[in-house]
């Protein structure tokens, strides 16, 4: 654990970014995560920022919750609270605003096209974060063909994705990979 | 997304009255993230529409469509927004609070089991594994996406995903500044793709 007093400043920064660019969903920020605390300010390394994002994802609940355990590893339980607020509370004011004002927007051209033009975005984002987190998790052959297994089951079976998860911790555990 | 069988229970309920409390809220939204092992939103359309009949399929999809257009985690912005909608300022809250109180908790015991065994060679090759089969999901998703949104035919609008890819994902430019040129970029596209 860190004790730099700046740490708490360091979080609010980055997750309160993270929470208005977020677009579509919390995963599409995983890249700006990384640079932030990886690259950037050297609080995680690699490989355990990727088994963070394992055990978020390997957990219910939103994916945002990802932020708490990062925080939590970066400066403790404050810190997990303190990130996961950040990462919340501007997005959940702009969505509680949004409520408010919604019926008058409802059909209004400008938020179909605004809407629209943001798709695409997000798919981008969500295949950084897939690139980056790949090559987070990438330890060699063995990893590398646990990712490709992994995308496999997903992708061409329609069983959950828990299935993927449970059988590579079987596989860590009993030492093949 | 849409099939006939699941029309809500309660028809017959007058609107007002038939708004879940904020404790309902709160305690429907912790329930909905307790279960949610493998993706949130089919257990909050699940309990929802089909368990608690509080909106209808349709009803859900407009919703949910929104909360993708804002910032911030779908499921969260819809906590925020049907809360709102049932209970004003404390719903949004209960709800949110329900959907994040049992996950954060697990985190955060999670987050100290991994402070103090993280080192432990059989768990570290554990956690390596998983890292990896995430990894995996992840693209599995991505690749979902793009093939939904291609469809058969490229269209200009898949540029701005691909630039978005390069430049956040390969060459690991800063968010805010991809954002602030990609967004009105994309916006500009979808406009002129629907002259």
């Amino acid at each position: 654990m860190k004790d730099d007093s700046g740490i708490f400043a360091g979080l609010i920064a980055i997750f309160a970014l993270c929470s208005v660019t977020a677009v579509g969903s919390a995963t599409s920020t995983v890249p700006e995560m990384h640079r932030q605390v990886v690259d950037l300010r050297g609080w995680i390394d690699d490989h355990t920022f990727s088994e963070l994002f394992a055990i978020a994802q390997a957990s219910p609940g939103p994916n945002v919750v990802f932020v708490a355990l990062l925080g939590h590893y970066i400066a403790g339980i404050p810190g997990a609270l303190v990130a996961l607020t950040a990462m919340c509370l501007p997005s959940c004011t702009i969505a509680y605003c949004t409520a408010r004002l919604i019926d008058r927007f409802r059909h209004a051209r400008w938020r179909i096209i605004a809407q629209a033009g943001l798709v695409p975005i997000t798919i981008g984002l969500v295949a950084s974060s897939a690139l980056v987190l790949a090559r987070a998790a990438d330890r060699g052959v063995a990893t590398a063909l646990v990712t490709a297994g992994s995308f496999a089951l997903c992708y061409w079976t329609r069983v959950s994705p828990l299935i993927a998860l449970a059988l590579a911790a079987v596989l860590g555990l009993t030492g093949v990979v | 997304m849409l099939t006939k069988e699941e029309q809500p229970a309660p028809p017959a309920a007058a609107p007002p009255a038939a708004f879940p409390t904020p404790l309902q809220l709160l305690i429907t939204f912790a329930t909905i993230s307790a279960c949610s092992f493998g993706g949130v939103l089919a257990w909050a359309r699940r309990i929802i529409v089909q368990e608690r009949g509080w909106l209808s399929p349709e009803e859900f999809n407009e919703q949910f469509a929104l909360c993708q257009v804002l910032p911030g985690g779908n499921i969260l912005n819809f906590a925020v927004m049907y809360g709102c909608r049932c209970a004003g300022v404390i719903g949004s809250f209960a709800a949110v609070l329900g959907l994040l109180g049992p996950p954060v908790a697990l985190m955060l015991v999670a987050g100290m089991l991994y402070r103090r065994y993280g080192d432990l060679p059989a768990l570290h090759s554990v956690f390596a594994s998983l890292a990896a089969a995430a990894a995996g999901l992840l693209i599995a998703t991505a690749v979902q996406m793009v093939a939904a949104s291609i469809k058969g035919r490229l269209r200009l609008h898949h540029a701005v995903a691909g630039l978005t890819f390069v430049t956040v994902g390969v060459l690991r430019w800063p968010l805010i500044w991809v954002l602030a040129v990609i967004v009105p970029l994309g916006i500009a596209l979808a406009w002129w793709e629907r002259k």
